[in-house]
């Protein structure tokens, strides 16, 4: 039972000012996925068809490499990002809505640390 | 402080559907596809990783027609959604908020994601031998 006021409540502890970073966030992977996505996309449309070892090389090619690491954390932290703002518009009860931002989010860092070992593991070479 | 019964967004039932209302939800769509998307991005690196037999078993899946369907649209989705991004972001820098610019900027987003989807389809079924 809360016996202050709810203005005695909030006053004092400022804006949590999280929004505004959750919004540029989002503003900023946009910028770095535009020239990401372009590269991206028409590298794959020229590797579309091509063997194991010619993919296997230019996946290790130190420069593909790091931009295909950049374009994995950057594109997967943007879309967590923005489907939280999905989840928070549509999905109401509040618990289950946490529960699906939270998947999410787990989900998110999963598929990153999957993307980036895997690049780690075709760029360092090693077995195969 | 009840802050469960607050006004929520507007009865979008109501009002026609325009250019501008509905490349607006197609953001929201594409991005929410693109994020679906990045699974079969995250699947074929591993693919790669894995060695010749996955990943041959990975081309197996995503060249097939349904894939390419699914891929097909994928890119178009991708392609609308960068488009669409640089819209917004000019709006967040206060830009573009004309009736007649925010048509013809709808425009030309719909016109870029089609030109690029088929110079990438294009290039990937000529060059890329896919
Ligand atoms: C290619 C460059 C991209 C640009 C320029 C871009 C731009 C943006 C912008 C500006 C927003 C915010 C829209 C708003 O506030 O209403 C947004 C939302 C979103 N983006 Fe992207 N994006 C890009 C790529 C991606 C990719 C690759 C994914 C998924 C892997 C993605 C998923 C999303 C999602 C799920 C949202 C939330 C949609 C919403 O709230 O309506 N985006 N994007």
């Amino acid at each position: 039972m809360a016996y202050r006021t709810p203005v005695k409540r909030a006053v004092g502890l400022g804006s949590a000012k999280d929004g505004v970073h959750h919004w540029w966030m989002q503003r900023v992977t946009a910028i770095a996925l535009v020239p990401l996505v372009l590269w991206f996309t028409f590298s794959m449309a020229v590797y579309a068809g091509a063997d194991f070892e010619t993919v296997r090389a230019w996946i290790a090619t130190p420069m593909v490499a790091v931009l295909l690491i950049a374009l994995i954390v950057t594109a997967l932290f943007h879309a967590q990002l923005g489907l939280q703002v999905v989840l928070e518009d549509y999905v109401q009860p509040h618990g289950l809505q946490l529960a699906c931002v939270i998947a999410v989010k787990f989900l998110a860092v999963l598929l990153i640390l999957v993307g980036v070992l895997s690049v780690l593991r075709i760029a360092l070479g090693g077995q195969t | 402080m009840q802050t469960d019964n607050r006004p929520l967004s507007p009865h979008l039932q109501v009002y026609r559907p325009q250019l501008t209302s509905v490349l607006s939800i197609c953001h929201r769509a594409a991005g929410v596809l693109l994020a679906g998307g990045s699974l079969l991005l995250i699947y074929w690196l591993a693919a790669v990783a894995s060695g010749p037999e996955a990943y041959a078993t990975a081309q197996a899946v995503l060249g097939s027609l349904p894939a390419r369907l699914l891929l097909f649209g994928w890119t178009l989705a991708l392609f609308y959604h960068l488009g669409n991004g640089i819209r917004h972001l000019f709006w967040d820098a206060g830009k573009g908020f004309e009736l007649r610019t925010a048509y013809a900027s709808g425009y030309a987003v719909i016109a870029s994601a089609v030109v690029l989807t088929l110079l990438v389809w294009i290039l990937a079924t000529t060059v890329g031998g896919a």
